[in-house]
């Protein structure tokens, strides 16, 4: 099908050149990373830019860079990138295990992390692991920059903090200081390439502080507060877990749709927790987990 | 319309392409590669991929404009010296019967065996997650890919 809809592209080479034509056209702008929600959005008529900016070309904000502290995505770290790196397999097994969950490999190879924030579908996979990493999304417009937290960067389905004369050059994610471990669960309809029914993205540090966060279970993704509340500084046993589940309910508002039912949403977020903590704790405890297992085959 | 350069199956190729056009619509309608079907058209059914600097793609999903300077190989491409071994595996295996995905199917098959000759079961089923197929199923497809990467052996 042709794409209707006409534009002018830009391809700058620099991050400079970008904020120019981002700030000459404002909203009628479309900053293209991967374009695999892009192109389609384009073509169903959801969005109608004039003019589309191709930052693939951009050196600066090509970058992966595993620092001690930390991690960099630069905007243009695909999907692929972070699943073909041994070290974030290793040592961000949450953001692995939730990139690896996106789509397939031909969509993997092109979509971006960045892309995939600024597009904040809420079944978005990345989202649970960034919102434990505790996230910061870089911004940048002609002469200034500025980050947000991503606890605060979802606003509504489709809409995040960005402004239409910024880029988010880039998401930084900081390591728990203490010895942590993280596992990423997600139940789509099969095993596959599908949108989450319900994703949940937990992390566990050596002083049981815990990080849980959904996503597809509410109109954003979103750390479950009040649960890590109850949890913090506890070691797990079942009476425990049990509080949690009848805590669900007030952290989640799934809706009825075609993938499931608000009901089903809610109980297997309660299954998740259920096998999500132990497992968890496990990896903290060095047992090998395979987290495509946990929900079944 | 704007001028891009791309090298399409180790062939330079110069060629105007308008902003809008989809890679998948240039492969088919400007260069004349037909393996390369439109399917879904959004990127769910992998009819349409192709090998973008040896990585599979969805070209329904990627601008033309956006390719300039890229090396593009489509099953054509790959076909150039005749049938190579996978090919030959899914004729033995009767891996299709419309043949509508078969190129799909064929590309993510090759970036997969590039990078990991001999692959499980699992590992051919995760590369081929994205391809999907309405009328063989995907028994004969996957028996094809493992005796493929046996004969290479």
């Amino acid at each position: 099908m042709a794409i209707a809809h006409e534009y002018e592209y830009f391809a700058p080479a620099s991050l400079f050149e970008a904020t120019q034509i981002l700030s000459q056209f404002g909203k009628k702008a479309a900053p293209l990373a991967g374009g695999t929600d892009l192109i389609v959005f384009i073509k169903e008529g959801m969005i109608t830019p004039a003019a589309v900016i191709d930052l693939k070309r951009v050196k600066d904000l090509k970058a992966l860079e595993i620092k001690a502290e930390g991690l960099f995505l630069g905007a243009n770290t695909t999907f692929s990138d972070l699943v073909n790196s041994q070290i974030i397999k290793r040592e961000y097994r949450l953001l692995w295990e939730s990139a690896h969950s996106v789509a397939s490999v031909g969509i993997r190879n092109r979509a971006t992390v960045v892309g995939n924030i600024c597009s904040a579908i809420p079944s978005m996979d990345a989202a649970p692991a960034l919102l434990c990493y505790d996230a910061v999304v870089h911004l940048i417009s002609l002469g200034s920059e500025r980050e947000v937290p991503i606890q605060q960067w979802f606003v509504a389905p489709r809409k995040t903090l960005r402004k239409p004369d910024e880029i988010v050059a880039g998401i930084s994610l900081k390591k728990p200081a203490d010895k942590h471990a993280g596992i990423y669960l997600k139940l789509g309809r099969y095993k596959g390439e599908d949108l989450a029914q319900a994703g949940l993205g937990i992390l566990v540090t050596e002083k049981w502080e815990y990080r849980l966060a959904f996503c597809a279970v509410a109109p954003i993704p979103a750390r479950a507060s009040s649960i890590e509340g109850l949890l913090f500084g506890k070691k797990l046993n079942p009476e425990l877990i049990l509080q949690v589940q009848n805590l669900i309910p007030t952290e989640i508002a799934p809706i009825n749709d075609i993938r499931s039912s608000a009901r089903y949403r809610t109980h297997i977020c309660k299954v998740m927790m259920q096998r999500g903590l132990p497992a968890a704790v496990d990896r903290l405890n060095g047992v090998e987990i395979d987290n495509t297992g946990i929900l079944g085959g | 319309m704007a001028k891009i350069r791309i090298t399409l199956n180790k062939e330079k190729r110069r060629l105007d392409v308008e902003t809008n056009e989809t890679l998948l619509e240039v492969l088919r309608d400007k260069l004349g590669m037909k393996s390369p079907k439109c399917g879904c058209d959004r990127g769910d059914c992998g009819s349409c991929a192709v090998l973008l600097s040896g990585k599979s793609v969805r070209s329904c999903l990627i601008l033309a404009i956006e390719c300039d300077g890229v090396e593009i190989t489509t099953l054509e491409g790959i076909s150039q010296d005749g049938m190579n071994k996978l090919q030959e595996a899914f004729i033995e295996f009767s891996s299709f019967q419309c043949g509508y995905c078969a190129p799909g199917v064929i590309i993510s098959a090759t970036e997969l065996l590039k990078a990991n000759p001999h692959p499980s079961l699992d590992e051919i089923k995760e590369a081929l997650s994205g391809n999907l197929c309405r009328c063989t199923g995907y028994t004969p497809i996957f028996d094809a890919i493992l005796a493929a990467t046996k004969k290479e052996k």
